[in-house]
């Protein structure tokens, strides 16, 4: 799948701003971002529910304007929110979409394997979030396709129901499909994708691999003390380029290259001000840091 | 870590279904949903079965004897407008609320076999209506010409491709709520002034010309005329519902977006 350039307008609102993806066969990108910041619309637009206003979009060979039965014969998509009648049962659903494929996996086997065989004949208004969110997943699967899109496919899942979503997001990978998923949680992202897009007011802010998005950059010291040392001294005994803040209270978070002088430093400044710098760690950056870094913490709409 | 998906699992073997098994699974599931839904089967089966029992033996409209020859067509009309209209409209706008039409649209199911799939659900339930009401009407003393059971069967058709145009364009264009309001105000009003309960020769003269070009009215006079006397329905009722019928559809065409 390409995408050159892509825009898309609401009225007066851009949602899409000139956004590039490239996603390979046989791979997973993961496409972070806050809310409103251009995520669904660019699944929308690439699979047909909506129309760019510019830009090129290539989906396995095909412009997926209008959504040509041909193409929809190759993807799956797991839209966000799921969609299913009230009163069907799981297993009738999965078949009714499964009988929408030629070669089908079995649905009996998928509603079992995705921990649904016990509420199989209950109404589909009466399965809990976490129950709707995998028939969803396993509408988007069960025709076997080449590209599969995820919108969100954790969210109301349990940590049981999440590590399952990974393992068959790793599977799909392992079996030449190419997935694009949409998530919040970094850990997932960091998880399962080779290639991370984060946008913004519908733009790409960074892009790359996980580990090349959060190595190369600084690493971070962590520490637990008395809340409310003026972290701005802290800064001052510190060599020039490294940024001290208290994240919570108590909470402090030192960026920079951390070597043994520096942390010695940061542990004496502590004792000076008759603190004990606790629960010290050094990590790299994660790919919440980044993401946090490059879209502020500010709460968005 | 042990996975529950052994390699090769997932390989793509892309493609779409057969036409004919996407059909049959779309209408299986659409009739089996109608007949599970309890507002849907009051609307479709109970209040007709109600009316035609009702109607027949409690003399609340002046009707000719025998009651129940007058009765069933009216009821019969009534059953068509009732599944093709009210309940396919109100079906629609909700499926379209809950995201299934989005569901299929994701799918390799064709535009048009999903509204076909749609229709063929319809059709099985206005066929289990007409047997339950002709059964129970046949056992309340109704013995039709068997020459205008043809015409009817006809009739019933063009009646269900007009009511289910017209159910189309409401259900897939407004709001569900709005879709709900609307289709159980017009199923109200064509029920008691629309020729349908009411026939047109006993309807004030001005809403008996409206009525006669609505749907409901010419569906029940065309239905009236060959169930009673045998003979073909005049062209007028069967313009009427050719007429909606193609406006209906070419409207739905342009306007509903089934996605």
């Amino acid at each position: 799948m390409a995408v050159r350039g892509l825009v898309k307008c609401y009225g007066s609102v851009t949602a899409v701003d000139g956004l590039d993806l490239t996603l390979a066969p046989a791979s997973v990108l993961a496409l972070l971002g806050p809310n409103g910041a251009g995520k669904s619309t660019t699944v929308d637009i690439c699979t047909g529910f909506a129309t760019a206003d510019a830009g090129e979009i290539r989906v396995l060979g095909t412009d997926p304007a209008g959504a040509p039965d041909a193409l929809r014969a190759r993807i799956g998509v797991m839209p966000q929110g799921g969609g299913a009648y009230p009163g069907v049962r799981a297993g009738e659903m999965l078949r009714l979409v499964a009988s929408c494929a030629e070669h089908p996996l079995d649905p009996a086997w998928l509603i079992d394997v995705l921990g649904l065989g016990g509420c199989a004949r209950i109404p589909y208004k009466r399965l809990s979030g976490g129950q709707q969110q995998r028939l969803a997943l396993a509408c988007a699967i069960v025709g076997r396709p080449e590209l599969v899109f995820l919108d969100e496919p954790t969210a109301g899942l349990d940590p049981q129901g999440r590590r399952l979503v990974w393992e068959l997001v790793d599977a799909l990978r392992r079996d030449g499909v190419a997935v694009l998923l949409t998530t919040h949680l970094m850990e997932e992202a960091e998880a399962l994708a080779d290639h991370v897009v984060i946008v913004d007011h519908g733009k790409v802010v960074a892009e790359g691999s996980p580990t090349a998005l959060t190595t190369g950059g600084d690493q971070e010291l962590r520490f637990r003390a008395r809340p409310g040392m003026d972290v701005a001294d802290l800064a001052t005994a510190l060599p020039a380029g490294y940024h001290a803040a208290e994240t919570l209270a108590g909470r402090y978070v030192v960026q920079g290259r951390i070597d043994p002088a520096v942390l010695s430093a940061i542990t004496g400044w502590c004792a000076a001000q008759g603190a004990l710098a606790d629960d010290v760690q050094v990590a790299r950056r994660s790919l919440e840091d980044v993401f946090l870094e490059l879209t502020g913490r500010e709460l968005r709409p | 870590m042990s996975t529950p998906f052994a390699p090769g699992t997932f390989t793509p073997r892309p493609g779409a279904g057969a036409p004919a098994r996407m059909l049959a699974a779309q209408a299986a599931t659409e009739l089996r949903l109608a007949l599970r839904n309890g507002e849907q089967v009051l609307l479709t089966l109970v209040i007709p079965v109600l009316l035609l029992i009702g109607l027949t033996v409690v003399d609340v409209v002046p009707l000719p004897e025998p009651r129940i020859a007058a009765v069933t067509p009216s009821v019969l009309a009534l059953a068509v407008m009732s599944t093709a209209f009210t309940s396919q409209a109100i079906s629609l706008g909700f499926d379209r609320r809950y995201g299934v039409i989005r569901r299929l649209a994701a799918t390799a199911l064709p535009r048009w076999l999903l509204v076909a799939g749609r229709l063929a659900a319809v059709l099985a339930t206005v066929a289990l209506q007409m047997v339950v009401l002709v059964l129970l009407a046949a056992v309340l003393g109704w013995r039709p010409p068997a020459a205008g059971l043809g015409w009817a069967l006809l009739l019933v058709l063009l009646g269900c491709a007009a009511f289910a145009a017209l159910g189309l364009l409401l259900g897939g264009t407004l709001r569900a709520e709005i879709v709900l309001a609307v289709a159980n105000a017009v199923w109200f009003v064509l029920l008691l002034a629309g020729g349908i309960v009411v026939p047109l020769e006993r309807l004030p003269g001005p809403i008996a010309a409206v009525a006669a070009l609505l749907p409901s009215g010419a569906l029940a006079e065309a239905l009236r005329t060959v169930l009673t006397t045998g003979a073909a329905p005049g062209a007028g009722p069967v313009l009427v519902l050719v007429a909606w019928t193609l406006a209906g559809t070419a409207l739905a065409v342009r306007t509903v977006r089934l996605r």
